[in-house]
């Protein structure tokens, strides 16, 4: 029963969605990539998009409302952006694996709820909660105290890249990221946990013991819930699609999900 | 398309281990669900199944998926015009939202190319056996059942499958209802039931009478009213003629925002009764009857356009039928008049012809089974009926969450027999049971539902069933 979201739809905007296919369409499940807070379908563009399309995945990127090329909407809650998600993911060819990265997980996590996904990746999860203040006031003070009184959230290069990713084009990811929604970032700290998910997806969980934005426990606490471990791939930043070693958490995405037998198929 | 290839389709080969009573052989097909039919409610049935890891063969008397929703089925009642009566999040299946730049009120073209997305993306496709109709569903020991099946229309042998459990999701808006009136048949005008009224064009330039006041009658007396020479509008009560839209807002949509809030019936009907008077006004000024009930006491009626079309006296309200003549209509108050085209929006009666009516506790044969939850039967706990409910509200939501149940039902059966015979149980006990508030009875009356009573019960059941809380 959901009687107060019925009454209430959530209203329509203009999404960006990114999309890369593989040239021979082989029947393997569509990847939806969800970016975090801040940023939008291009972080995913840039890198992984056409990676899983030439290994035989059809990959599609959203941005958010309010990010990236979609249209504009100060007041945005977590709901909204997990119907975002959802309406993407039910206009895709076929059932879609849903991606989500940093706070998107959370906003996957959501959608998991209302859409049943063939499987589901978080990738450095930010699943909310007053644990995530205390990490992210750590790790960059300056950059999250304004967010607590409805200001930007921001985030440093030092937070989302390793040393690896070149200086200048570490400044210029930086200065791509947009801002959230100010209702959905207090949601993030207050927000209810997420319903079960629908359908019974697999989950992986994979991050970086290096990510300053979500700690190490903070990811095995993640993979707990969904009933695994996670994947680490030591010294990256937070940001591992843009970071320099980008291919090495995307292939394992791709292996794991040739590995692990579908459903009832 | 389905190809001979694909998984889902039996192998007369394999298997033939038993014979039916008549000696014909039957192929087990194991573990695999039958579903009948592959309309809205049929489609939701196989994939939640699917989704619980359960083998499913749907039969599909037509050629394509959506059912009733798709036109070009000769069982189908949609005529050109129909648009949805219950706003797009009612309607949607709650896990496969439409897409959310269609209208509040999406057309039925745009719902069957929903349906058709849905059965694609879920790739259900390869699990329907179209052009296949049920001819027989006969219960066996260990509770599974046989399943005979045959083209449509009747051609080439018939076929038996024995199967672990039945989903029945034959509809229930193909099988018209035709009242009985006398001289009838000596009337020389056309007659026609609305299942077969498809565009306005029927309409041009007649004397018109349309007969009944449910959705379809409005919508085709507003059509008449546009099209037609004269229309007479005959209705057997006075009814509430709810607009579509309340606030600037889908009615449905306040309505809802109400229940969530817990608001008591009367406390609604009062607020309800309050607001038409606001919008629409006073009925009988019009010469329509007062209404002899309260809201909610019927399968609303969402119709913006019938009152304009009255007051712009494009619409003549009458009263009953009482008797056909060869050239004219006797009315319930002696008046007579003479239509060229009788329009009977009457309704339709659920049928299940191919099963023993007793096995779903209809003794009478009335169309009137008992059921628990309108879905589940006592004594046969591996047959479900999916989607036999008039809720005020989308069918579709209703429909998923049943097929839910029983799949959750089917798979507990297997780890847990204690909580599923306990199911069982509560279905004995309660079957027959209402989920709305007191409405007036009549033979679509019986199986209407007030959604968020029946949700909300079903939902205590799915967690009893689960065995938490």
């Amino acid at each position: 029963m959901r009687g107060r979201e019925w009454a209430r739809p959530v209203r329509p905007v203009r999404r960006e969605v990114l999309s890369a296919t593989p040239e021979l369409e082989e029947g393997r499940p569509p990847l939806l990539f969800v970016p975090g807070f801040g940023h939008g379908a291009w972080a995913f563009a840039e890198h992984w998009l056409g990676h899983a399309a030439s290994r035989g995945f059809g990959a599609y990127a959203l941005s958010l409302r309010g990010h990236g090329g979609s249209g504009p909407a100060p007041d945005a809650t977590l709901r909204a952006y997990a119907h975002d998600v959802v309406q993407v993911a039910a206009s895709l060819p076929r059932q879609a694996v849903l991606v989500g990265h940093g706070a998107g997980a959370l906003v996957v996590a959501h959608a998991l709820a209302r859409y049943p996904a063939r499987a589901a990746v978080l990738v450095a999860p930010v699943l909310g909660g007053w644990g995530t203040l205390g990490a992210a006031l750590r790790g960059n003070p300056l950059g999250t105290l304004p967010a607590l009184v409805g200001g930007p959230l921001r985030l440093t290069r030092r937070q989302l890249f390793s040393r690896e990713l070149p200086e200048e084009q570490a400044r210029a990811y930086v200065s791509r990221l947009g801002r959230a929604g100010r209702r959905a970032q207090w949601q993030l700290l207050t927000g209810r946990a997420p319903e079960p998910p629908v359908g019974d997806p697999p989950v992986l969980v994979l991050g970086s013991p290096d990510d300053r934005v979500v700690p190490a426990a903070t990811l095995t606490r993640a993979a707990r819930r969904f009933g695994s471990a996670p994947l680490l791939f030591p010294g990256m930043g937070h940001d591992l699609m843009l970071d320099a070693r980008w291919s090495e958490p995307v292939d394992a995405i791709l292996d794991w999900l040739q590995k692990e037998p579908t459903p009832s198929a | 398309m389905s190809t001979s290839t694909d998984h889902g389709r039996p192998d007369p080969d394999a298997g033939t281990l038993a014979l039916t009573h008549d000696g014909r052989p039957v192929a087990d097909r194991g573990d695999t669900v039958c579903v009948i039919g592959a309309g809205a409610s049929g489609l939701t049935a196989v994939k939640n199944l699917k989704e619980h890891g359960f083998g499913v063969d749907c039969y599909e008397r037509e050629t394509g998926v959506g059912g009733a929703w798709n036109w070009r089925h000769d069982r189908s009642p949609v005529y050109g015009s129909t648009h949805l009566i219950s706003s797009r999040p009612f309607t949607q299946f709650p896990d496969f939202p439409m897409p959310d730049d269609w209208p509040d009120y999406p057309h039925h073209s745009q719902l069957l190319a929903y349906f058709e997305r849905y059965a694609d993306h879920f790739d259900l496709r390869s699990h329907i056996w179209f052009g296949t109709e049920v001819v027989r569903v006969e219960p066996v020991a260990g509770d599974r059942w046989d399943v005979t099946t045959r083209s449509t229309g009747g051609y080439g042998p018939e076929r038996t499958s024995r199967y672990a459990a039945v989903v029945v999701a034959n509809g229930h808006n193909w099988s018209p209802k035709l009242p009985r009136y006398e001289g009838l048949e000596e009337f020389r005008g056309e007659i026609m039931h609305a299942s077969s009224y498809k565009d306005p064009a029927q309409l041009r330039g007649k004397r018109v009478l349309v007969v009944g006041a449910g959705n379809t009658g409005c919508d085709i007396a507003v059509e008449a009213a546009q099209q037609a020479s004269r229309c007479w509008h005959s209705t057997r009560r006075g009814y509430w003629y709810a607009p579509k839209y309340v606030l600037g807002r889908p009615a449905d949509q306040v309505n809802d925002a109400l229940l969530a809030l817990r608001v008591p019936l009367r406390v609604r009907q009062w607020l309800y009764h309050w607001t038409l008077r606001l919008t629409v006004g006073d009925l009988t000024r019009f010469g329509l009857p007062k209404p002899d009930h309260r809201v909610y006491e019927t399968h609303p009626i969402a119709n913006s356009q019938l009152v304009y079309y009255v007051g712009h006296g494009e619409i003549t309200p009458v009263p009953d039928v009482t008797r056909f003549h060869p050239y004219g209509v006797e009315l319930s108050d002696g008046r007579q008049i003479d239509p060229e085209l009788v329009v009977f929006a009457t309704g339709y009666l659920p049928r299940f012809e191919f099963l023993d009516p007793k096995i779903i506790g209809d003794d009478e044969g009335a169309g009137r089974p008992r059921l628990w939850l309108n879905a589940f039967t006592p004594g046969h706990p591996t047959l479900a009926v999916a989607g036999l409910v008039q809720p005020d509200s989308g069918i579709f939501t209703l429909s998923h969450w049943q097929t839910v149940l029983f799949a959750r039902l089917l798979r507990l059966r297997r780890t847990r027999p204690d909580r599923a015979a306990a199911f069982a149980g509560k279905v004995e006990a309660h079957a027959g049971e209402r989920y709305s508030g007191q409405v007036k009875d009549s033979s679509r009356h019986w199986f209407e539902v007030g959604h968020a009573d029946y949700l909300r019960a079903v939902q205590r059941a799915l967690h009893d069933l689960e065995g938490n809380r």
